[in-house]
C-alpha cells in the first residue's frame, strides 16, 4: 500500500466510525439565516446564540445530541425557500429556524409548515403570519414585528409627549413601524416622512424635522441607515434639542458601538437587555463574553432563547420523530427565558414584558443601554385575536 | 427661505460626494472602455482602511492618507491582475468579472473586520453646528466635505487641462486608437487613470465615514446613483461628472425635502407622503431619461 492510500483508507475508516453515530443520534436542526451583506451580523448573532446554548449543554439540547445545519439565504426570499426545500426533502430535517427578515420568512415559512415540519422563528414576526395566517407548526420566540414599535409609542406617550415626528424607509416594514408607533402613541403626528430604502444622506429630513419642531422624534431605520441617521442627527445639532424615542432594532449593541456618543440621551425600548437581573441571563452573558470578542446583541439572546425552548421540548419528547408531541412540548414554553417571564399567546407568538431603556455613556465613553422600567406588562400583539387555530 | 438655502447646501454636499465617485468611474469608462462595478468596493476599502488608521492612531487626519493609499494600492493591484485582461473583452465579461470582485472584496472585509459596522471618529472641532448666516445652522463637517469636493474639482481641472498627463487623458477619452498609434504607452496611462479613480473613490469613502455607516456593502448603495451621474454627464467627461453630480445631488435633495409638502397643498396628507416619497426616489432616474431623450450621449460627451 502506498502512503497516500494508507492515509485515504484511514481517513475513510475514521469517517465511517464517526458519521453513522452522528446520523443516528443527533437531531439535525436546519438554520436558514442571513450571513452575507450589511445585515450579516444579525444572522451571525442568532446562529452563535443558538450554538452557544448547545455548547453550554455539551453538544446537546435537553439531553438529546443536536447538530446545526446552517445556510446563508443572502436576504433573498427565493434562496430561503430553496434551502428549506433542500433541508426537508433531501436531508429529512423536521425542525427549522433562523430566518432574520420578514420578506424571507413570508416566502419560506408557509412552505415549511405545510410540509409538516416545525418552524421556530428567532427574529422575524410578520403580521400576515401572526393573524389569519397563523399555523400550528409556526412559533415565534422573538416578538411580533408591530410590537417593537408599539413599545416605542407607549414610551413616547408615557414620557408625556403629544407632538411627534415619525420617519421610516418607504417599504412594508417601515410603514408597519410608523403604524405600530401611532397605535400606542395616541398623540398628534405632525410629520410623517418615508425615506428611501438604502438612503445614505438624511440632511433633507433633518431640516424638515427642525422646521416642524416636534416634541419627540420616532424613527425606524434598520442597520447602516440607522447609524447614518443618528450620526447626522447629532451633527445637525438636533440631539439634545429634540428628544428621540426608538424601537429595539435601532439601538442594538452593534449600532450603539458604531454610532458612538451620538446615541447618548436617547430613549430606547426593548424586550431584552444585557443588564437583566435573572439567573438565565447572567449565565448567558457570562458565557457569551467568554466565547466571543464582540458585543452581545438582542439577536444573540433570541438565538439563545430559541435553543433553550428547543431544549425544553426535546427533554420531554427525546427526539423529533413524533411531530405532534414535539409541537405540544414547544407550546408549553417550559424554559427560563433570558428576558424573564415568557409564554406563548393564542397565535404562538410571545407574551412578555417591554421595557424602557436609557442610553447613557459607559465608563469607556461608549454608549450603553440601561434598563429603566417596565413599559408594557405581559404584552402580546395586535393580531392574536384574528388567529383561529 | 432659510430652509431652501439649507437644502441647497445639503444638495451640494451630496453632489460633490457623487462627483468624487463619478469622476473616477467616468474616466475609467471613457478612456479604458471598462465598466467597473467594483468602484464601490474601492470606496468601501477607503472607508475601512482610513477608519482603521484613524482609530489605531487616534487621529482623524492620519486616516485620510491611510484611506487614499489603501484604495489606490488596491486599485493598482486590481488593474494589473484583473482589469488589464478585460480591455479587449466585451462589456458583459467586464460586468461579470467586476461583479465577482465586489463579492470577493465584501467577503475579505468580513474576514478582516467582521460583519459589524465600525465607528469612524470625528474630530471635536466638527461637533455641533455653525451659524453661516443668521438663522442658518449647518454642521461644519459637511462644509468640510463641500470644500474638499470643490478643491478636488479644481485640482482635476488643472490636471486634465493644464498638464501633459491630462492631455493624454483627454486624447485617450476622445480617440483611444489614435493615441495608441502615436506611440503613447497606453498601458501606463491606463494604470495611472485607474489608480487615480481608485484614489478619489477612497477619499469619498473615508470622508463619508463619520456621517454614514462604515459597513460591508456600503459601496453598492451609492454605486447606482454614481452610474446615473456618469451617464447624464457623458461618459469620459470630468466636467460632465461635476455638473451632473452637483445637479443630481441638488435635485434629489430638493425633491425629498419639498415634494411631499407641495403635494400636501392639493391632496390628502397620506397620499401626498406616499406619492412624494415614490416620485422623489424615482427623480434621478426620470432626470436621466429626460437628458438621454434630448442628448443621447449625455451632457458633455467626450469624443463623438
Amino acid at each position: 500500500m502506498k502512503p497516500s492510500s494508507v492515509i485515504k483508507a484511514s481517513v475513510i475508516a475514521a469517517f465511517a466510525a464517526v458519521t453513522p453515530a452522528l446520523a443516528e443520534d443527533a437531531v439535525r436542526i436546519g438554520v436558514i439565516t442571513t450571513l452575507s451583506g450589511p445585515a450579516g451580523y444579525l444572522g451571525q448573532d442568532v446562529r452563535d446564540g443558538l450554538q452557544l446554548a448547545i455548547d453550554m449543554e455539551g453538544g446537546t439540547l435537553g439531553g438529546v445530541p443536536v447538530e446545526l445545519v446552517v445556510e446563508d439565504d443572502g436576504l433573498k426570499p427565493g434562496n430561503g425557500r430553496q434551502i428549506a426545500e433542500k433541508y426537508m426533502s433531501d436531508e429529512g430535517i423536521k425542525l427549522l429556524t433562523g430566518i432574520i427578515f420578514s420578506n424571507v420568512a413570508g416566502a419560506t415559512v408557509p412552505d415549511i409548515v405545510d410540509n409538516g415540519a416545525l418552524y421556530i422563528s428567532p427574529n422575524a414576526g410578520p403580521s400576515n403570519l401572526a393573524g389569519k395566517g397563523c399555523h400550528e407548526n409556526y412559533f415565534v420566540v422573538s416578538w411580533q414585528n408591530d410590537a417593537l414599535h408599539e413599545a416605542a409609542g407607549a414610551a413616547a406617550k408615557k414620557l408625556g409627549y403629544t407632538k411627534a415626528f415619525a420617519l421610516a424607509p418607504n417599504y412594508q416594514a417601515g410603514k408597519d413601524a410608523i403604524a405600530g408607533f401611532k397605535r400606542t402613541f395616541g398623540g398628534e403626528v405632525v410629520g410623517e416622512v418615508y425615506t428611501q430604502l438604502g438612503q445614505t444622506d438624511y440632511s433633507a429630513e433633518m431640516a424638515q424635522i427642525r422646521a416642524a419642531d416636534p416634541e419627540v422624534v420616532f424613527q425606524f431605520h434598520p442597520g447602516g441607515m440607522g447609524i447614518a441617521f443618528l450620526r447626522q442627527y447629532q451633527q445637525a445639532g438636533l440631539l439634545g434639542t429634540i428628544p428621540m424615542v426608538l424601537s429595539e432594532p435601532s439601538t442594538d449593541a452593534v449600532v450603539l458601538n458604531a454610532v458612538g456618543e451620538a446615541a447618548v440621551g436617547i430613549t430606547a425600548t426593548a424586550h431584552w437587555n444585557r443588564d437583566f437581573d435573572n439567573e438565565a441571563n447572567k449565565a448567558f452573558v457570562a458565557a457569551w463574553d467568554e466565547k466571543y470578542d464582540r458585543p452581545i446583541t438582542y439577536y444573540a439572546s433570541q438565538g439563545y432563547d430559541t435553543g433553550l425552548l428547543i431544549a425544553s421540548a426535546l427533554r420531554e419528547t427525546g427526539g423529533v420523530d413524533d411531530i405532534d408531541a414535539l409541537r405540544e412540548a414547544v407550546r408549553k414554553a417550559d424554559f427560563d427565558s433570558v428576558r424573564g417571564a415568557f409564554s406563548f399567546g393564542k397565535n404562538q407568538h410571545p407574551v412578555h414584558n417591554w421595557y424602557q431603556l436609557d442610553i447613557v455613556a459607559g465608563e469607556d465613553g461608549k454608549p450603553m443601554a440601561v434598563t429603566k422600567e417596565v413599559l408594557l406588562e405581559n404584552y402580546g400583539d395586535s393580531y392574536a385575536d384574528q388567529c383561529e387555530m | 427661505m432659510i430652509l431652501i438655502l439649507e437644502q441647497l447646501l445639503n444638495g451640494l454636499q451630496y453632489g460633490v460626494m457623487l462627483f468624487l465617485l463619478a469622476a473616477g468611474l467616468t474616466l475609467i469608462f471613457g478612456i479604458m472602455g471598462v465598466i467597473n462595478l467594483a468602484h464601490g468596493s474601492l470606496y468601501m476599502i477607503g472607508a475601512f482602511a482610513g477608519t482603521w488608521v484613524a482609530t489605531t492612531t487616534g487621529s482623524f487626519w492620519l486616516g485620510i492618507p491611510g484611506g487614499l493609499i489603501a484604495a489606490a494600492l488596491v486599485g493598482f493591484l486590481v488593474e494589473a491582475t484583473v482589469i488589464r485582461k478585460l480591455y479587449a473583452r466585451d462589456h458583459l465579461d467586464q460586468v461579470l468579472a467586476t461583479f465577482a470582485l465586489i463579492l470577493i472584496f465584501n467577503q475579505l472585509i468580513i474576514l478582516i473586520f467582521g460583519r459589524q459596522p465600525i465607528f469612524t471618529p470625528l474630530p471635536e472641532v466638527f461637533y455641533g453646528s455653525v451659524e453661516i448666516i443668521p438663522g442658518l445652522f449647518y454642521p461644519p463637517y459637511r462644509l468640510l466635505i463641500i470644500a474638499v469636493g470643490l478643491l478636488v474639482a479644481v485640482g482635476l481641472y488643472v490636471l486634465i487641462n493644464r498638464t501633459r498627463v491630462g492631455m493624454l487623458v483627454r486624447a485617450g477619452s476622445t480617440n483611444r486608437d489614435m493615441v495608441r498609434a502615436l506611440g503613447v504607452d497606453v498601458r501606463l496611462l491606463y494604470t495611472v487613470v485607474f489608480g487615480l479613480g481608485a484614489l478619489l473613490a477612497g477619499l469619498a469613502g473615508y470622508m463619508t465615514g463619520p456621517i454614514l455607516a462604515v459597513q460591508v456593502g456600503m459601496g453598492e448603495d451609492i454605486l447606482l446613483a454614481t452610474f446615473v451621474v456618469v451617464v447624464i454627464g457623458g461618459v469620459g467627461s470630468i466636467k460632465g461628472a461635476f455638473v451632473a453630480g452637483i445637479g443630481l445631488g441638488v435635485v434629489d435633495t430638493m425633491l425629498r425635502a419639498f415634494l411631499p409638502t407641495i403635494l400636501r397643498g392639493f391632496m390628502a396628507p397620506s397620499d401626498a407622503d406616499a406619492i412624494g416619497a415614490s416620485v422623489s426616489s424615482m427623480g434621478i432616474f426620470l432626470l436621466m431619461a429626460i437628458v438621454l431623450l434630448i442628448r443621447p450621449k449625455g451632457l458633455f460627451a467626450a469624443g463623438g
